[in-house]
């Protein structure tokens, strides 16, 4: 961070954009009323079932509810984001 | 025709009660006949806001068991024509009534030919916020630009809906310009869109709250207060003027324009 940085007004490290971003997190898990652990083993399950028919990179695995714009109303709605990483195919699922 | 608005928040402490006595005096002033009701049973303070605390001789619990008429139990403020208080019991708790005593309430408010009738809701979630919110045709949710405001904000906006009290609107407390400025405060902007509500008044921090609550005298009757200005701009909002945001309020200016515009006015 640099002085010319500070003086703009530090938009990156403002204190309300991380007020902001906290919030907006906080409350998708809020509103859809659920706790990280269901999201723990909703992960769980998730790879379990994929590595049936694939390999994946578990370590760059990301999972998490956002917000989309929904299509009907102008209003967001709670979506189920996944990340998954693959590693390869698992030949023998096909065979 | 008359309305019932409540006004909650989820979170204490935000200015539910400053707000409802700022905003009943504000009606009054316009000419409407106005009833504030105390809906805070065993922790009441509308009273001592509105400076009307050695005037209670029956409250709103008084009413509801029929130990009063609603009329005794109704505190007329002299200083301001058309306005009254109805307080809640202090002796009492959030269970002394329910939510059907408190829809009959309010019908008979309404008979009694109030123009609005603002609810000062508990704080919470539980049984006193159920009760306020029963007789309500409109809610306001009022919350500080905090990540806990905020976030308490959201929840009771979601328990308004599913109480099919949809669509309320917002009023932004204790906005410091100087900090949204720094970028240390979040903006009428991020708020809204965090939220997804329609704003419907931004009242700046102020020093003349807290001496107006000292007096007992809502800031919204002070000519010069800045809070009161923005309190007296929701009235007219209400009542259904256009009345933009103040330029203080939506972007935040410098001291030069501070001064030019307190002499422009």
């Amino acid at each position: 961070m640099d002085f010319f940085n500070f003086l703009k007004g530090n938009e990156g490290t403002a204190s309300k954009n991380v007020a902001k971003d906290r919030l907006k997190l906080v409350l998708v898990h809020d509103r859809v009323n659920c706790s990280s652990q269901v999201l723990e083993m909703l992960k769980t399950d998730i790879i379990k079932v994929i590595s049936n028919y694939m390999e994946i990179d578990e370590d760059e695995l990301d999972i998490q509810i956002t917000q989309t714009q929904s299509e009907e109303n102008n209003g967001t709605v709670p979506v189920l984001y996944a990340n998954i990483p693959i590693k390869s195919m698992r030949k023998s699922s096909h065979e | 025709m008359s309305e019932v608005i409540v006004i909650t928040s989820g979170k204490g402490g935000v200015g539910k009660t400053t707000t409802t006595a700022n905003l009943g005096c504000g009606f009054a002033l316009l000419g409407k006949k106005v009833a504030l009701v105390d809906a805070d049973i065993g922790l009441r303070n509308l009273d001592v806001v509105m400076g009307l605390e050695n005037r209670i001789v029956y409250d709103l619990v008084d009413v509801v068991e029929g130990n009063c008429r609603l009329k005794q139990a109704l505190i007329k403020d002299k200083r301001y024509e058309g306005l009254f208080l109805l307080p809640a019991a202090q002796t009492r708790d959030k269970d002394a009534i329910t939510p059907e005593q408190m829809k009959k309430l309010c019908e008979s408010l309404k008979e009694e030919g109030f123009d609005y009738i603002l609810i000062d809701c508990p704080a919470g979630i539980e049984q006193g916020f159920k009760n306020a919110i029963s007789g309500a045709d409109k809610a306001i949710v009022v919350t500080t630009p905090e990540v806990s405001a905020v976030r308490d904000a959201d929840r009771i906006i979601g328990l308004l809906e599913a109480n099919s009290l949809n669509n309320p609107t917002l009023i932004l407390n204790r906005l410091r310009p100087d900090m949204v400025k720094r970028g240390d405060m979040m903006t009428i902007d991020d708020v809204t869109e965090i939220l997804a509500i329609d704003i419907l008044g931004v009242v700046p921090d102020d020093e003349s709250i807290v001496i107006s609550t000292n007096k007992g005298e809502p800031a919204v009757t002070l000519e010069n207060s800045k809070a009161g200005h923005a309190y007296r701009n929701i009235t007219r909002r209400i009542i259904g003027e256009d009345v933009p945001l103040m330029s203080l309020e939506q972007e935040p200016e410098g001291i030069v324009e501070k001064f030019k515009k307190l002499f422009h006015r």
